[in-house]
Protein backbone atom coordinates (compact mmCIF):
# COMPACT_ATOMS: atom_id res chain seq x y z
CA UNK A 1 0.00 0.00 0.00
CA UNK A 2 1.37 3.61 -1.12
CA UNK A 3 1.65 6.36 1.41
CA UNK A 4 -1.46 8.36 0.91
CA UNK A 5 0.00 12.08 0.22
CA UNK A 6 2.02 10.20 -2.65
CA UNK A 7 -1.71 8.61 -4.10
CA UNK A 8 -1.67 11.56 -6.53
CA UNK A 9 1.55 11.22 -8.13
CA UNK A 10 0.76 8.03 -9.95
CA UNK A 11 -1.42 8.95 -12.45
CA UNK A 12 0.76 11.52 -13.20
CA UNK A 13 3.88 8.94 -13.80
CA UNK A 14 1.43 6.68 -16.03
CA UNK A 15 0.66 9.57 -18.24
CA UNK A 16 4.53 10.64 -19.11
CA UNK A 17 4.91 6.65 -19.45
CA UNK A 18 2.28 6.98 -22.01
CA UNK A 19 3.64 9.64 -23.80
CA UNK A 20 7.59 8.01 -23.72
CA UNK A 21 5.82 4.88 -25.19
CA UNK A 22 3.73 6.70 -27.73
CA UNK A 23 6.80 8.34 -28.99
CA UNK A 24 8.70 5.63 -28.81
CA UNK A 25 5.71 3.23 -30.68
CA UNK A 26 5.58 5.81 -33.13
CA UNK A 27 8.98 5.72 -34.35
CA UNK A 28 9.14 2.09 -34.10
CA UNK A 29 6.26 2.40 -36.53
CA UNK A 30 8.00 4.96 -38.74
CA UNK A 31 11.26 3.12 -39.23
CA UNK A 32 9.41 0.06 -40.08
CA UNK A 33 7.05 1.55 -42.95
CA UNK A 34 9.29 4.77 -44.14
CA UNK A 35 11.59 4.80 -46.82
CA UNK A 36 15.17 5.42 -45.38
CA UNK A 37 17.27 7.08 -48.72
CA UNK A 38 19.62 9.83 -46.96
CA UNK A 39 21.21 11.54 -49.39
CA UNK A 40 24.03 14.85 -48.22
CA UNK A 41 21.57 17.43 -49.53
CA UNK A 42 18.74 15.65 -48.19
CA UNK A 43 20.76 16.32 -44.62
CA UNK A 44 22.02 19.59 -45.28
CA UNK A 45 20.05 22.19 -42.86
CA UNK A 46 17.45 24.20 -44.98
CA UNK A 47 18.60 27.71 -45.63
CA UNK A 48 16.34 28.90 -48.79
CA UNK A 49 18.39 26.25 -51.46
CA UNK A 50 21.70 27.73 -50.60
CA UNK A 51 24.75 26.23 -48.65
CA UNK A 52 24.50 26.59 -45.15
CA UNK A 53 27.04 29.18 -44.20
CA UNK A 54 28.67 28.38 -41.27
CA UNK A 55 26.88 27.08 -37.69
CA UNK A 56 23.56 27.92 -36.13
CA UNK A 57 25.29 27.55 -32.69
CA UNK A 58 26.98 31.14 -32.40
CA UNK A 59 26.17 34.07 -30.51
CA UNK A 60 22.65 35.68 -30.47
CA UNK A 61 21.12 38.70 -29.52
CA UNK A 62 21.41 39.97 -25.50
CA UNK A 63 17.92 40.76 -25.79
CA UNK A 64 16.79 37.18 -25.33
CA UNK A 65 19.19 36.61 -22.05
CA UNK A 66 17.62 40.22 -20.63
CA UNK A 67 14.31 38.82 -20.96
CA UNK A 68 15.04 35.50 -19.20
CA UNK A 69 16.62 37.41 -15.99
CA UNK A 70 13.28 39.65 -16.21
CA UNK A 71 11.56 36.56 -16.41
CA UNK A 72 13.41 34.42 -13.86
CA UNK A 73 12.92 37.86 -10.87
CA UNK A 74 8.86 38.06 -11.86
CA UNK A 75 8.42 33.87 -11.55
CA UNK A 76 10.10 33.36 -8.36
CA UNK A 77 7.93 36.18 -6.68
CA UNK A 78 4.69 34.92 -8.44
CA UNK A 79 6.19 31.42 -6.98
CA UNK A 80 6.35 32.98 -3.33
CA UNK A 81 3.00 34.28 -3.35
CA UNK A 82 1.35 31.46 -4.23
CA UNK A 83 1.29 30.39 -0.81
CA UNK A 84 0.14 33.68 0.75
CA UNK A 85 -2.56 33.50 -2.36
CA UNK A 86 -4.22 29.95 -0.80
CA UNK A 87 -4.53 31.12 2.44
CA UNK A 88 -5.57 34.75 2.13
CA UNK A 89 -9.18 33.63 2.18
CA UNK A 90 -8.93 31.71 5.79
CA UNK A 91 -7.02 34.47 7.58
CA UNK A 92 -9.90 37.44 6.27
CA UNK A 93 -12.41 34.70 7.61
CA UNK A 94 -10.70 34.94 11.10
CA UNK A 95 -10.23 38.78 10.69
CA UNK A 96 -6.99 39.15 10.22
CA UNK A 97 -7.30 40.35 6.50
CA UNK A 98 -6.45 43.87 6.94
CA UNK A 99 -2.92 42.74 8.25
CA UNK A 100 -2.76 39.88 5.35
CA UNK A 101 -3.59 42.50 2.66
CA UNK A 102 -0.91 44.85 4.07
CA UNK A 103 1.43 42.63 3.86
CA UNK A 104 0.47 40.92 0.14
CA UNK A 105 0.67 44.67 -1.11
CA UNK A 106 3.77 45.16 0.48
CA UNK A 107 4.85 42.67 -1.70
CA UNK A 108 3.63 43.36 -4.33
CA UNK A 109 4.93 46.93 -4.50
CA UNK A 110 8.66 45.14 -4.43
CA UNK A 111 7.24 43.68 -7.57
CA UNK A 112 6.00 46.74 -9.23
CA UNK A 113 8.95 48.60 -8.54
CA UNK A 114 10.89 45.97 -10.56
CA UNK A 115 8.58 46.27 -13.21
CA UNK A 116 9.13 50.03 -13.33
CA UNK A 117 12.94 50.06 -13.01
CA UNK A 118 13.01 47.93 -15.91
CA UNK A 119 10.52 49.81 -18.04
CA UNK A 120 12.78 53.05 -16.83
CA UNK A 121 15.58 51.43 -18.06
CA UNK A 122 14.49 50.69 -21.39
CA UNK A 123 14.73 46.73 -20.62
CA UNK A 124 11.16 46.33 -21.96
CA UNK A 125 11.92 47.84 -24.94
CA UNK A 126 12.69 45.64 -27.90
CA UNK A 127 14.67 47.82 -29.49
CA UNK A 128 16.64 49.63 -26.82
CA UNK A 129 16.60 53.29 -27.24
CA UNK A 130 19.94 54.13 -26.81
CA UNK A 131 19.31 57.68 -26.85
CA UNK A 132 17.62 57.60 -22.80
CA UNK A 133 20.60 55.80 -21.72
CA UNK A 134 23.17 58.52 -23.15
CA UNK A 135 21.40 61.79 -21.79
CA UNK A 136 22.85 61.42 -18.35
CA UNK B 1 -4.91 15.09 1.59
CA UNK B 2 -4.74 14.76 -2.21
CA UNK B 3 -8.36 13.38 -3.49
CA UNK B 4 -8.05 11.24 -6.74
CA UNK B 5 -9.86 9.42 -8.86
CA UNK B 6 -9.61 6.15 -7.12
CA UNK B 7 -10.37 7.61 -3.70
CA UNK B 8 -13.57 9.22 -5.63
CA UNK B 9 -14.44 5.54 -6.77
CA UNK B 10 -13.89 3.58 -3.41
CA UNK B 11 -17.47 5.35 -2.31
CA UNK B 12 -19.14 3.33 -4.61
CA UNK B 13 -20.48 -0.41 -3.91
CA UNK B 14 -18.54 -1.83 -7.61
CA UNK B 15 -15.14 -1.11 -6.02
CA UNK B 16 -15.37 -2.95 -3.13
CA UNK B 17 -15.99 -6.16 -6.11
CA UNK B 18 -13.41 -4.87 -8.47
CA UNK B 19 -11.20 -5.26 -5.00
CA UNK B 20 -12.56 -8.50 -4.53
CA UNK B 21 -11.18 -9.87 -7.96
CA UNK B 22 -8.24 -8.23 -7.46
CA UNK B 23 -7.48 -10.30 -4.36
CA UNK B 24 -7.63 -6.93 -2.05
CA UNK B 25 -4.66 -5.31 -3.48
CA UNK B 26 -5.35 -1.58 -3.48
CA UNK B 27 -2.05 -0.75 -5.30
CA UNK B 28 -2.45 -3.25 -8.10
CA UNK B 29 -5.88 -1.62 -8.32
CA UNK B 30 -5.62 1.74 -8.47
CA UNK B 31 -2.73 1.31 -10.99
CA UNK B 32 -5.53 -0.57 -13.05
CA UNK B 33 -7.90 2.05 -12.66
CA UNK B 34 -5.21 4.83 -13.21
CA UNK B 35 -3.95 2.70 -16.37
CA UNK B 36 -7.86 2.47 -18.13
CA UNK B 37 -8.41 6.02 -17.38
CA UNK B 38 -5.15 7.58 -18.64
CA UNK B 39 -5.39 5.59 -21.82
CA UNK B 40 -9.00 7.11 -22.26
CA UNK B 41 -8.54 10.88 -21.78
CA UNK B 42 -4.98 10.52 -24.49
CA UNK B 43 -7.09 8.67 -26.79
CA UNK B 44 -10.04 11.51 -26.50
CA UNK B 45 -7.38 14.23 -26.23
CA UNK B 46 -5.54 13.21 -29.34
CA UNK B 47 -8.35 12.97 -31.26
CA UNK B 48 -9.70 16.32 -30.12
CA UNK B 49 -5.65 17.37 -31.39
CA UNK B 50 -6.64 15.45 -34.58
CA UNK B 51 -9.73 17.29 -35.02
CA UNK B 52 -8.54 20.22 -33.90
CA UNK B 53 -5.96 19.98 -37.18
CA UNK B 54 -9.15 19.34 -39.19
CA UNK B 55 -11.67 22.21 -37.76
CA UNK B 56 -8.81 24.40 -37.95
CA UNK B 57 -9.27 23.85 -41.56
CA UNK B 58 -12.64 23.94 -42.00
CA UNK B 59 -13.02 27.08 -39.90
CA UNK B 60 -10.13 28.97 -41.63
CA UNK B 61 -11.75 28.01 -45.13
CA UNK B 62 -15.56 29.18 -43.75
CA UNK B 63 -13.98 32.58 -42.75
CA UNK B 64 -11.99 32.86 -46.54
CA UNK B 65 -14.95 31.30 -48.06
CA UNK B 66 -13.56 28.06 -49.29
CA UNK B 67 -14.75 24.69 -48.61
CA UNK B 68 -11.59 23.01 -47.31
CA UNK B 69 -10.88 19.16 -47.02
CA UNK B 70 -13.85 17.84 -47.90
CA UNK B 71 -12.56 14.43 -49.80
CA UNK B 72 -11.53 11.81 -46.96
CA UNK B 73 -14.61 10.35 -45.34
CA UNK B 74 -17.70 12.55 -44.79
CA UNK B 75 -17.16 15.85 -44.62
CA UNK B 76 -13.87 15.28 -44.68
CA UNK B 77 -13.75 14.42 -41.21
CA UNK B 78 -11.00 11.50 -41.51
CA UNK B 79 -8.48 14.21 -42.88
CA UNK B 80 -6.27 14.26 -39.60
CA UNK B 81 -5.84 10.09 -39.72
CA UNK B 82 -5.04 10.47 -43.23
CA UNK B 83 -2.46 13.07 -42.01
CA UNK B 84 -1.15 11.13 -39.39
CA UNK B 85 -1.10 7.91 -42.01
CA UNK B 86 1.45 10.17 -43.93
CA UNK B 87 3.30 11.45 -41.39
CA UNK B 88 4.28 7.77 -40.39
CA UNK B 89 5.67 6.71 -43.69
CA UNK B 90 6.98 9.96 -44.30
CA UNK B 91 11.10 9.52 -44.50
CA UNK B 92 12.91 10.83 -41.14
CA UNK B 93 15.71 13.39 -42.34
CA UNK B 94 17.78 14.45 -39.59
CA UNK B 95 20.36 17.06 -40.44
CA UNK B 96 23.67 15.86 -40.24
CA UNK B 97 24.97 18.97 -37.99
CA UNK B 98 21.88 18.28 -35.37
CA UNK B 99 22.89 16.89 -32.14
CA UNK B 100 21.42 14.11 -32.31
CA UNK B 101 20.12 13.22 -29.15
CA UNK B 102 18.46 16.59 -28.04
CA UNK B 103 16.80 16.23 -32.29
CA UNK B 104 15.46 12.79 -30.53
CA UNK B 105 14.27 14.48 -26.99
CA UNK B 106 12.72 17.66 -27.89
CA UNK B 107 9.61 16.47 -29.06
CA UNK B 108 9.03 13.45 -26.35
CA UNK B 109 9.43 16.21 -23.68
CA UNK B 110 6.83 18.04 -25.61
CA UNK B 111 4.66 15.11 -25.38
CA UNK B 112 5.53 14.55 -21.88
CA UNK B 113 4.89 17.96 -20.89
CA UNK B 114 1.47 18.52 -22.53
CA UNK B 115 0.35 14.69 -21.54
CA UNK B 116 1.70 15.10 -17.34
CA UNK B 117 -0.84 18.52 -17.34
CA UNK B 118 -3.85 16.00 -18.50
CA UNK B 119 -3.52 14.53 -14.88
CA UNK B 120 -5.11 17.05 -13.46
CA UNK B 121 -7.69 18.54 -15.64
CA UNK B 122 -10.89 18.61 -14.06
CA UNK B 123 -13.25 16.78 -16.45
CA UNK B 124 -15.92 16.80 -13.84
CA UNK B 125 -16.10 16.79 -9.50
CA UNK B 126 -15.34 13.35 -9.55
CA UNK B 127 -13.58 12.20 -13.41
CA UNK B 128 -9.73 13.88 -11.86
CA UNK B 129 -7.53 11.52 -12.29
CA UNK B 130 -5.52 13.12 -9.09
CA UNK B 131 -7.17 16.66 -7.61
CA UNK B 132 -3.48 17.62 -6.41
CA UNK B 133 -3.95 20.34 -3.29
CA UNK B 134 -1.44 22.03 -5.48
CA UNK B 135 -3.19 21.43 -8.84
CA UNK B 136 -2.71 25.13 -10.55
CA UNK B 137 0.40 25.21 -9.61
CA UNK B 138 1.75 21.99 -10.74
CA UNK B 139 -0.19 22.40 -14.21
CA UNK B 140 1.85 26.11 -14.67
CA UNK B 141 5.02 24.17 -13.66
CA UNK B 142 4.94 20.81 -15.74
CA UNK B 143 3.42 22.75 -19.08
CA UNK B 144 6.61 25.15 -19.28
CA UNK B 145 8.58 21.58 -20.32
CA UNK B 146 6.79 22.75 -23.64
CA UNK B 147 9.01 25.98 -23.58
CA UNK B 148 11.70 23.23 -23.22
CA UNK B 149 10.76 21.55 -25.97
CA UNK B 150 10.65 24.57 -28.16
CA UNK B 151 13.96 25.69 -27.35
CA UNK B 152 15.46 22.35 -27.64
CA UNK B 153 14.26 21.74 -30.94
CA UNK B 154 15.01 24.93 -32.04
CA UNK B 155 18.45 24.70 -30.75
CA UNK B 156 19.46 21.04 -31.97
CA UNK B 157 17.94 21.49 -35.36
CA UNK B 158 21.34 23.62 -35.94
CA UNK B 159 19.39 25.65 -38.76
CA UNK B 160 19.44 29.50 -38.73
CA UNK B 161 15.79 29.64 -39.08
CA UNK B 162 15.28 26.78 -36.05
CA UNK B 163 16.99 28.81 -33.87
CA UNK B 164 15.68 31.78 -34.50
CA UNK B 165 12.38 30.35 -33.90
CA UNK B 166 13.15 28.78 -30.79
CA UNK B 167 14.92 31.54 -29.37
CA UNK B 168 11.81 33.46 -30.09
CA UNK B 169 9.78 30.70 -28.66
CA UNK B 170 11.44 30.35 -25.50
CA UNK B 171 11.30 34.34 -24.99
CA UNK B 172 7.90 34.28 -25.61
CA UNK B 173 7.07 31.82 -23.89
CA UNK B 174 8.43 32.56 -20.56
CA UNK B 175 7.41 36.18 -20.92
CA UNK B 176 3.55 35.38 -21.66
CA UNK B 177 3.92 32.95 -18.30
CA UNK B 178 3.87 36.03 -16.14
CA UNK B 179 0.19 37.49 -17.06
CA UNK B 180 -0.65 33.89 -17.11
CA UNK B 181 0.44 32.93 -13.66
CA UNK B 182 -0.50 36.19 -12.03
CA UNK B 183 -4.21 36.10 -13.35
CA UNK B 184 -4.08 32.03 -11.64
CA UNK B 185 -3.23 34.02 -8.67
CA UNK B 186 -6.08 36.13 -8.41
CA UNK B 187 -8.09 33.33 -8.93
CA UNK B 188 -6.26 31.34 -6.04
CA UNK B 189 -6.90 34.49 -4.04
CA UNK B 190 -10.27 34.25 -4.48
CA UNK B 191 -10.61 30.30 -4.20
CA UNK B 192 -8.35 29.82 -1.09
CA UNK B 193 -6.36 26.71 -2.80
CA UNK B 194 -4.60 25.69 -6.01
CA UNK B 195 -6.32 22.59 -6.13
CA UNK B 196 -9.00 22.07 -8.94
CA UNK B 197 -11.58 20.52 -6.38
CA UNK B 198 -11.40 23.70 -4.27
CA UNK B 199 -11.75 26.10 -7.19
CA UNK B 200 -14.74 24.16 -8.48
CA UNK B 201 -16.35 23.40 -5.47
CA UNK B 202 -17.13 27.60 -5.17
CA UNK B 203 -18.42 28.21 -8.88
CA UNK B 204 -21.42 25.47 -8.26
CA UNK B 205 -24.84 26.68 -9.48
CA UNK B 206 -26.03 29.55 -12.25
CA UNK B 207 -23.39 31.62 -14.20
CA UNK B 208 -23.48 34.65 -11.81
CA UNK B 209 -21.48 32.29 -9.27
CA UNK B 210 -18.47 31.70 -11.83
CA UNK B 211 -15.33 33.15 -11.17
CA UNK B 212 -15.47 35.57 -14.18
CA UNK B 213 -18.47 36.99 -12.85
CA UNK B 214 -17.09 37.07 -9.21
CA UNK B 215 -15.69 40.61 -9.62
CA UNK B 216 -14.63 43.17 -12.09
CA UNK B 217 -11.13 42.28 -11.58
CA UNK B 218 -12.09 38.63 -12.14
CA UNK B 219 -13.44 39.86 -15.50
CA UNK B 220 -10.60 41.39 -17.02
CA UNK B 221 -8.50 38.42 -15.41
CA UNK B 222 -9.87 36.00 -17.54
CA UNK B 223 -9.14 37.93 -20.98
CA UNK B 224 -5.66 38.44 -19.52
CA UNK B 225 -5.43 34.73 -19.13
CA UNK B 226 -6.75 34.01 -22.38
CA UNK B 227 -4.68 36.70 -24.06
CA UNK B 228 -1.35 35.04 -22.53
CA UNK B 229 -2.59 31.29 -23.02
CA UNK B 230 -3.04 32.42 -26.68
CA UNK B 231 1.17 33.62 -26.32
CA UNK B 232 2.07 30.88 -24.54
CA UNK B 233 0.18 27.94 -27.19
CA UNK B 234 2.12 29.68 -30.16
CA UNK B 235 -1.28 30.41 -31.26
CA UNK B 236 -1.73 33.42 -33.88
CA UNK B 237 -1.52 36.46 -33.41
CA UNK B 238 1.26 35.39 -31.25
CA UNK B 239 2.57 32.76 -33.66
CA UNK B 240 5.78 34.43 -34.16
CA UNK B 241 7.95 31.52 -33.58
CA UNK B 242 6.70 29.60 -36.28
CA UNK B 243 5.70 32.39 -38.37
CA UNK B 244 6.11 30.44 -41.78
CA UNK B 245 6.27 33.93 -43.67
CA UNK B 246 9.08 35.14 -42.38
CA UNK B 247 10.72 32.15 -40.41
CA UNK B 248 10.28 29.01 -42.81
CA UNK B 249 8.84 26.80 -40.11
CA UNK B 250 10.49 27.94 -37.13
CA UNK B 251 11.93 25.48 -34.42
CA UNK B 252 10.44 22.37 -36.12
CA UNK B 253 11.53 23.43 -39.64
CA UNK B 254 14.06 20.36 -39.61
CA UNK B 255 11.45 18.11 -38.28
CA UNK B 256 9.73 15.35 -40.65
CA UNK B 257 7.33 12.79 -40.17
CA UNK B 258 6.47 10.98 -37.27
CA UNK B 259 8.65 13.63 -34.64
CA UNK B 260 6.87 16.41 -36.41
CA UNK B 261 3.55 15.46 -35.97
CA UNK B 262 4.48 14.61 -31.86
CA UNK B 263 5.53 18.31 -32.03
CA UNK B 264 1.99 19.10 -34.19
CA UNK B 265 -0.29 16.69 -31.51
CA UNK B 266 1.35 18.43 -28.26
CA UNK B 267 0.41 21.72 -29.65
CA UNK B 268 -2.73 21.18 -30.37
CA UNK B 269 -3.26 19.00 -27.26
CA UNK B 270 -1.90 21.98 -25.35
CA UNK B 271 -4.39 24.04 -26.70
CA UNK B 272 -7.05 22.49 -25.57
CA UNK B 273 -5.60 21.74 -22.02
CA UNK B 274 -5.43 25.75 -21.59
CA UNK B 275 -9.10 26.10 -22.55
CA UNK B 276 -9.84 23.30 -20.60
CA UNK B 277 -8.01 24.95 -17.81
CA UNK B 278 -9.26 28.74 -18.43
CA UNK B 279 -13.05 27.14 -18.75
CA UNK B 280 -12.54 25.35 -15.06
CA UNK B 281 -11.20 28.64 -13.37
CA UNK B 282 -13.36 30.80 -14.97
CA UNK B 283 -15.96 29.71 -16.19
CA UNK B 284 -17.24 27.19 -13.88
CA UNK B 285 -15.69 24.25 -15.35
CA UNK B 286 -18.14 20.79 -15.47
CA UNK B 287 -20.43 22.38 -12.63
CA UNK B 288 -24.09 22.00 -13.21
CA UNK B 289 -26.15 25.17 -13.50
CA UNK B 290 -28.51 23.62 -10.44
CA UNK B 291 -27.90 21.95 -7.22
CA UNK B 292 -28.38 18.20 -7.10
CA UNK B 293 -27.55 16.44 -3.77
CA UNK B 294 -26.91 12.77 -5.08
CA UNK B 295 -23.73 11.95 -6.78
CA UNK B 296 -23.92 9.41 -9.45
CA UNK B 297 -22.01 8.07 -12.54
CA UNK B 298 -24.48 9.40 -15.15
CA UNK B 299 -24.50 12.75 -13.97
CA UNK B 300 -20.93 13.09 -13.63
CA UNK B 301 -20.55 12.02 -17.20
CA UNK B 302 -23.04 14.95 -18.36
CA UNK B 303 -20.47 17.04 -16.01
CA UNK B 304 -17.88 15.80 -18.61
CA UNK B 305 -19.98 16.67 -21.52
CA UNK B 306 -20.67 20.38 -19.93
CA UNK B 307 -16.87 20.75 -19.63
CA UNK B 308 -15.73 19.55 -23.40
CA UNK B 309 -18.50 22.24 -24.44
CA UNK B 310 -17.20 25.12 -22.44
CA UNK B 311 -13.70 23.80 -23.40
CA UNK B 312 -14.44 23.45 -27.34
CA UNK B 313 -16.62 26.90 -27.64
CA UNK B 314 -12.92 28.39 -26.06
CA UNK B 315 -10.96 26.41 -28.61
CA UNK B 316 -13.23 27.51 -31.32
CA UNK B 317 -12.45 30.93 -30.10
CA UNK B 318 -8.69 30.54 -30.75
CA UNK B 319 -9.30 29.48 -33.92
CA UNK B 320 -11.68 31.99 -34.94
CA UNK B 321 -9.05 34.64 -33.49
CA UNK B 322 -6.30 33.01 -35.32
CA UNK B 323 -7.58 33.53 -39.29
CA UNK B 324 -9.34 37.52 -37.91
CA UNK B 325 -5.92 38.87 -36.30
CA UNK B 326 -3.04 40.12 -38.64
CA UNK B 327 0.61 38.61 -36.84
CA UNK B 328 2.05 40.72 -34.47
CA UNK B 329 5.85 42.16 -34.70
CA UNK B 330 8.39 40.83 -32.08
CA UNK B 331 8.88 44.42 -30.15
CA UNK B 332 5.31 44.77 -30.60
CA UNK B 333 4.55 41.01 -28.38
CA UNK B 334 7.03 42.14 -25.85
CA UNK B 335 5.56 45.19 -24.98
CA UNK B 336 1.82 43.67 -24.88
CA UNK B 337 3.27 41.52 -22.35
CA UNK B 338 5.65 43.53 -20.31
CA UNK B 339 4.04 46.78 -20.58
CA UNK B 340 0.40 45.89 -20.89
CA UNK B 341 -0.85 42.36 -19.90
CA UNK B 342 1.70 42.42 -16.52
CA UNK B 343 0.49 45.73 -15.13
CA UNK B 344 -2.94 45.18 -15.52
CA UNK B 345 -2.48 41.37 -13.83
CA UNK B 346 -0.81 42.61 -10.76
CA UNK B 347 -3.56 45.92 -10.73
CA UNK B 348 -6.02 42.79 -10.69
CA UNK B 349 -4.37 40.76 -8.20
CA UNK B 350 -4.44 43.72 -6.10
CA UNK B 351 -8.22 44.54 -6.84
CA UNK B 352 -9.25 41.19 -6.05
CA UNK B 353 -7.33 41.31 -2.79
CA UNK B 354 -8.85 44.14 -1.41
CA UNK B 355 -12.27 43.00 -2.77
CA UNK B 356 -11.90 40.33 -0.69
CA UNK B 357 -10.97 42.16 2.69
CA UNK B 358 -13.46 44.78 1.69
CA UNK B 359 -16.31 42.53 0.75
CA UNK B 360 -15.60 40.17 2.80
CA UNK B 361 -14.78 37.29 -0.39
CA UNK B 362 -18.27 37.87 -1.45
CA UNK B 363 -19.19 38.21 -5.19
CA UNK B 364 -21.29 40.94 -7.01
CA UNK B 365 -24.01 38.26 -7.06
CA UNK B 366 -23.86 37.62 -3.33
CA UNK B 367 -23.71 41.46 -2.51
CA UNK B 368 -26.93 41.38 -4.84
CA UNK B 369 -28.99 38.59 -4.03
CA UNK B 370 -27.70 38.07 -0.53
CA UNK B 371 -26.76 34.54 -0.15
CA UNK B 372 -23.72 32.23 0.97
Amino acid sequence: MTPAQFDGLMPIVILMGIAVLLFAGGHFVSVLLAPKKPSLLKETPYECGEQPVGSAWSAFNVRFYVVGLIFIIFDVESVLMFPVASIFKELNEVGEGGYALIVFLSFISVLIEGIAYCWKKGDLDWVKSFQVSSKK
Amino acid sequence: MNQTLVSYLSQYEFYDVLLGIFGKNEGLLAFVIYLLFAGAIVGLCATIGGLGTYAERKISADIQQRIGPNRVGPYGILQFLADGVKMITKEDVMPNTADKFLFYLAPMLALIGVFATLAVLPWSNGFMMADLNVGIFYLIAISSLVGVSVFLGGYASNSKWSMLGGMRGASQIISYEIPVTISILSITLLAGGMGFGTILSQQQGTPIHWYIFHNPFAFIAFFVYFIGALAETNRAPFDLPEAESELVSGYHTEYTGMRFGFFALAEYIEVFVVCGVGAALFLGGGNLPFNVQIDIIPLQLFQVVIFMTKALILYYVVIWIRWTFPRLRVDQLMSICWKYLTPIAIFNLVGNAVWIVVFNGKSIADLVFGGH
